[in-house]
């Protein structure tokens, strides 16, 4: 995730947001073109159902220099199959990523440094070819990405990144059911 | 009622009856066809359009004019998609509907079937919310929630779609045992009614110590029927009140305090008092850019109270520092309590400066425009002006979009809510006339005028065949100057004189004929002296509509203008109150 300026000169500002909806058809359409249609840009979404099968969770990381994140969840909050939002404070969640991807390995010298880095970062070999290597990385956004930049220097044939999932962090006290995010 | 067996046909049917729906109005194709079988059993009055357009303008017109749903119901494909200008303009201004369409058999759906299209898909931005129905058994709920969503928190259009196989009569899939829907499952819909009592106590605040305040009432007021709880508060703080394109007659047009529409048409003096402001009581208003003009420049002294139903219109356009989500009316009578409380009468500063600012705007700049020149067609201001005195004080006044939209609107003088209905958010050509026939059919014991543009006109004439079959006695003045007013009147003003597109022709069609051939009475108005005679023989006629072409001076403008984009300082007032 490079921190790209648009036309507009605006730099994009990342917030994550838990999106509880319930699990009708069409619901991910209607997210989809809540964002086109108002101009919100989203960098990430990732969902899937919950062990309550009326609903699904979304975790949507979008871009608040397109829009203010307060009007971003207020449009979200007016669909009628989205149930409950939270806004995900950084500093206190934790997120994960997975990440996938296939690199050229021509040579013998190439195949043992992208074990090193494997082993380094502590990921994982997938699938093996005659001169390519399937690796996997699970872990936060940042670690991703500089895993993903130092793949870059043996020709990324293929990569698939799924997008950040994130829970809010446990309490280490009993604070009395204080919740470190934010309950929109 | 238990042990009832019905088809899916009968179940939308004895749904739509079990919601109280009186009348709908529609026309039948493939898909839907099952469903108009059992309607010829039904309690429900059917209108039969001659496009489906008009049938959701007609049940917009109806819930306008009667705060109930409107019900439109239309096949498949081509008949969906003709609905869904009608869907988004009741999005738009809020205005409750419930539509159903046809939809082709379930097994067919995804395959490019006969008059198959991805209507939920379509209507997803132009409906509050919409459903597609995958089993006969969901039909009660479905629509009791349609109806709910429709009428509740910020109301809006609803679309069920329903495929043929769950309501052909001799479908296995169709088969079904009535039951009486109960509450609904809606976790992710809980419109907030009551205001946060911190926030009104705030409101009250800013109010009492505010210098220049303005209440800038919009279409909330009416859709939450508040026009007593704003009266009251009007009254009991003696502040002005501006009553936009979407509230008009929800405070009356002659109280001594209402100051009538701001906005790029306003009048000079609406306009002018928001922009000085330094309180703007926002009731049920969304700060609309036909209202602020350049934003930037906008009311720049003001506070902003901000009052509305829908949380996301909060600070959306203009930051809000007073921001209560709620049901207008209840929020503003628990204002009003709240003023009361704090003896407001005494705590007020004196504002009488203001209230001279005021009345001297309206003293140097009201709404004008020229005499008759003889000679010249007729003076569309003027047809307004005599319509409106020759006519019942409480007719309910409906136009399309453009210029003769904005004299309806500032020359009319609306004294009652409910008694004007146009197109507002989404500037629908054609509006008019069906939802005219939408108004007369809710309202049937009332006098019923749309004011037309003959642009308009074109758009949706079609209708006025089934008003004269249906015997639906509304009656429409064509404001006919042969072109396209507003954009010819843009292209004098901003494009230098080149009015590329923009002639229709006066004469063509002849409107008279063409009334006359739909079953209407027509008649042709071009002279000063016969406009008051041809409304009152107009106004005679009760069995059947009637069309006045008003033959009206081409080159006419509607002033104020606020030219767009630009800020409401930058108001241009007529020709004969500018300095020379």
């Amino acid at each position: 995730m490079s921190d790209t300026i648009d036309t507009a000169g605006n730099v994009p500002v990342w917030h994550t947001l838990m999106v509880r909806v319930e699990n009708k058809a069409g619901v991910l359409a209607r997210i989809a073109g809540l964002f086109s249609r108002r101009g919100f840009n989203i960098e990430s979404l990732a969902v899937a159902p919950t062990d309550d099968d009326r609903f699904s969770r979304i975790t949507i990381v979008v871009d608040v220099s397109s829009a203010s994140i307060d009007q971003i969840v207020k449009q979200l909050d007016k669909l009628i199959n989205v149930v409950e939002i939270r806004e995900l404070n950084p500093a206190t969640s934790i997120e994960r990523e997975l990440l996938l991807a296939t690199c050229l390995v021509g040579t013998a010298e190439d195949r043992r440094d992208l074990l090193d880095l494997v082993q380094i970062f502590d990921a994982n070999v997938l699938n093996v070819g005659f001169d390519q290597l399937m690796v996997s990385l699970a872990g936060s956004q940042r670690r991703l990405d500089d895993f993903e930049a130092l793949l870059g220097r043996y020709g990324i044939v293929d990569i698939q990144r799924t997008g950040k999932i994130a829970l809010s962090e446990l309490a280490k006290v009993d604070d009395g059911g204080m919740q470190a995010d934010t309950a929109r | 009622m238990k042990d009832m067996h019905l088809d899916g046909a009968q179940a939308v049917l004895k749904a739509l009856e079990y919601e109280g729906v009186d009348t709908v109005f529609g026309m039948p194709g493939g898909a839907i066809l099952p469903v108009y079988d059992p309607l010829m059993e039904s309690s429900i009055r059917h209108i039969l359009v001659r496009h489906e357009q008009g049938a959701g303008h007609m049940a917009s017109g109806y819930a306008h004019a009667t705060g109930r749903p409107g019900v439109a119901m239309v096949t498949s494909g081509p008949a969906a998609t003709n609905m869904v200008t009608p869907l988004l303009d009741a999005y738009m201004d809020s205005i409750p509907m419930v539509c159903i369409t046809g939809q082709v058999a379930l097994p067919a759906i995804g395959t490019d079937a006969f008059q198959e299209a991805d209507t939920t898909g379509i209507t997803m931005s132009t409906t509050k919310h919409n459903y597609l129905v995958t089993d006969v058994n969901e039909i009660p709920q479905v629509i009791h929630d349609a109806f709910h969503l429709a009428t509740t928190g910020r109301p809006g259009p609803v679309l069920v779609d329903i495929p043929k196989d769950l309501v052909a009569a001799g479908s296995p899939k169709a088969q079904m045992e009535w039951y009486d829907p109960s509450g609904h499952d809606l976790p992710g819909y809980n419109p907030r009614t009551e205001g946060d009592p911190a926030a009104i106590a705030a409101a009250v605040e800013l109010i009492i110590a505010a210098e220049r305040p303005v209440i800038y009432s919009g279409g909330g007021i009416l859709r939450s029927r508040a026009a007593q709880a704003l009266l009251e508060l009007a009254e009991l703080t003696g502040i002005p009140v501006v009553t936009t394109l979407m509230n008009r007659g929800g405070f009356p047009d002659d109280h001594p305090q209402c100051l009538g529409m701001p906005g790029m048409h306003g009048n000079y003096t609406a306009v002018m008092a928001m922009q000085e402001s330094d309180l703007l009581i926002a009731l049920g208003a969304r700060f609309d850019d036909r209202v602020t003009g350049d934003r930037g420049t906008f009311a720049p002294d003001a506070k902003v109270i901000h009052v509305d139903i829908d949380p996301a219109e909060l600070s959306k356009v203009r930051h809000a520092h007073v921001p209560i989500a709620g049901d207008a009316n209840a929020i503003i009578s628990a204002m009003v309590g709240g003023l009361r409380a704090a003896g407001v009468a005494d705590a007020q500063p004196d504002r009488s400066s203001w209230h001279q600012r005021i009345s001297g705007w309206q003293e140097k700049y009201p709404l004008t425009f020229d005499d008759h020149q003889a000679g010249d067609l007729l003076k569309p201001q003027a047809v307004v002006e005599t319509l409106r005195d020759n006519t019942p004080d409480d007719t309910i006044v409906v136009a399309g979009v453009g210029q003769h939209q904005m004299w309806a609107s500032q020359h009319w003088t609306f004294n009652h809510p409910y008694t004007w209905i146009n197109s507002g958010g989404l500037g629908t050509m054609g509006y008019a006339v069906p939802a005219a026939i939408g108004a007369q059919v809710g309202m049937p014991d009332r006098t019923v005028w749309a004011i037309d543009g003959d642009g308009c006109f074109q758009m949706t004439a079609q209708e006025l065949t089934t008003a004269a079959v249906e015997k639906i006695p509304v009656k429409i003045a064509i404001l006919n100057n042969g072109y396209l007013g507003m954009v010819r009147q843009w292209q004098e003003l901003f494009y230098d004189e080149r009015f590329s597109e923009t002639h229709l022709g006066a004469n063509v069609p002849n409107y008279k004929m063409m009334a006359e051939s739909m079953g209407c009475v027509g008649f042709t108005v071009d002279s000063p002296e016969a406009v008051q005679a041809t409304i009152e023989e107009a106004n005679a006629i009760t069995d059947r509509p009637v069309v006045i072409d008003f033959r009206t001076q081409h080159d006419e403008k509607v002033y104020p203008m606020v030219p767009a984009g630009a800020s409401n300082s930058e108001l241009i007032i007529h020709p004969s109150q500018r300095e020379s």
